[in-house]
């Protein structure tokens, strides 16, 4: 029915793409530019793309960069970072990027997500959701880059940010990030069975098995990874990689 | 030239990005005399109905696209909102619609196991031949984004139909007016083909 997506999530830190491990020790992994040329001529399904500074910082989006971006990538492509404004959200649509990700925005002003979905459509809002498990095993949503508790649950935020107009969440486990070692399957099961709209989870995968658990066990609408598809060996070499989805997931055709 | 119709909402970028790749001279305008003077048009569009609706009537431009695509018989590619737009109403919302083609637009119903929007990609399968879609196959997949589908009143307005826990209109074809409910802007050189052969068309 439905080809299972999925969706290289790559990170931007001082205009350079980075990859990091439980949201910390960023690692230079290469030019944005190059990098989503390479994705594009892999057709991958789709591409996302966070400034994981710009909230922290204060700062907008880099829409020089993204201007450059949107003209490489012939495949749908989600910006997140900074976006604080409608006017923000609608600078971006206008270079061409179909999607755009709150997260500290929306947990400052849910609203914000349904003046962005009256205007351009919940289609168009993704929300991106951070979380972590409490040494309890209890999961919270964070703030900032991972650096701040903001003591909600998963469940309760992505039902609320469904209500305010979302279209999707983008589901990440800071725990899980650049681990390779599988995605939080009951994290995401609670997240998908709370939600109507599509989820997609993101951080852990290391492996083609790992990628076809969440859909699996979880029934998300995409995966999302990083490490998975830029490093290659056990000693990481920097390796841009995307699978040939028709044959490595079951299911897709 | 082929202008794509600039009325302030939509994908215009991405359009003209593609439209850069497959060599084809095009630009973006809201002009009455660049529509006039246009050998083709492509509606472009996202979002909500009702807005794409009202900010196309506010841009003054229904007058002079309703004539040279009825009456002049320009060919009009409508992308995702701008195909929906080509029907005469959405559940969506409550603006009328251009009505270029006679369908309605329905909202797919939210089941337990069917997430709603339908967001991702999907085959199509072609119900006719048609130069529009020539070179697709079996391999061909299209990007979606959407809450809402088009249902024309006659099934041979239906050019491709896609898979959604229901079978739906993916495209529509009528004389001089074309639809996508997709992103061809966004499906590689699935889309990329198709963008190549409204250019071609002749």
């Amino acid at each position: 029915m439905q080809r299972k997506r999925v969706i290289p999530c790559l990170l931007l830190k001082d205009r350079g793409l980075v990859k990091t491990v439980k949201f910390k020790a960023p690692k230079y992994v290469g030019d944005p530019i190059n990098a989503i040329r390479i994705f594009n001529e892999k057709e991958v399904d789709e591409l996302v793309l966070l400034d994981i500074e710009a909230s922290i910082l204060g700062r907008e989006p880099d829409y020089e960069l993204l201007a450059e971006v949107a003209g490489e990538c012939f495949m749908p492509i989600c910006y997140g970072g900074g976006i604080r404004t409608l006017e923000h959200a609608q600078r971006i649509f206008a270079l061409g990027v179909e999607k755009i990700a709150l997260n500290a925005a929306a947990l400052a002003d849910v609203e914000l997500l349904r003046k962005i979905a009256d205007q351009f459509g919940s289609q168009s809002v993704v929300c991106s959701i951070d979380c972590k498990k409490s040494l309890l095993g209890r999961y919270s949503v964070y703030s900032q880059s991972g650096t701040k508790d903001t003591k909600v649950s998963p469940v309760e935020w992505a039902k609320r940010v469904e209500d305010a107009g979302a279209g999707e969440i983008f589901l990440n486990s800071i725990d899980r990030d650049g681990t390779m070692q599988g995605y939080d399957i009951p994290l995401i099961k609670s997240v998908v069975a709370g939600v109507h709209i599509p989820v997609v989870a993101c951080g852990g995968a290391g492996s083609i098995a790992d990628l076809n658990e969440p859909f699996e066990q979880a029934g998300v609408s995409a995966v999302a990874a990083g490490s998975f598809f830029v490093f290659h060996g056990k000693h990481k070499a920097v390796l841009i990689s995307y699978p040939d989805l028709n044959h490595s997931l079951s299911g897709n055709k | 030239m082929i202008v794509v119709v600039d009325y302030g909402v939509g994908n215009i970028a991405s359009v003209l990005n593609m439209l850069k790749r497959v060599g084809a001279k095009a630009k973006a305008s809201n002009l009455i005399d660049d529509i006039v003077n246009a050998e083709k048009l492509i509606l472009p569009g996202v979002g909500a109905f009702d807005a794409g609706m009202k900010t196309l009537r506010e841009s003054g431009l229904i007058d002079v696209l309703n004539q040279q695509v009825l009456v002049a018989r320009k060919p009009v590619m409508g992308v995702c909102l701008g195909s929906q737009m080509l029907g005469r109403r959405s559940e969506e919302g409550i603006e009328p619609g251009l009505g270029w083609i006679d369908m309605d637009i329905k909202r797919f119903e939210k089941r337990p196991e069917r997430k709603v929007p339908h967001m991702g990609w999907s085959h199509v399968s072609c119900n006719y031949e048609h130069p529009l879609v020539q070179g697709l196959t079996d391999e061909s997949r299209y990007y979606f984004v959407h809450g809402y589908y088009m249902c024309p009143d006659n099934e041979r307005d239906t050019l491709l139909t896609a898979d959604y826990g229901q079978k739906f209109t993916a495209a529509v074809a009528k004389d001089n007016i074309f639809g996508f409910q997709f992103h061809p802007e966004k499906s590689h050189r699935f889309g990329m083909q198709l963008f190549k052969n409204f250019v071609e068309l002749i």
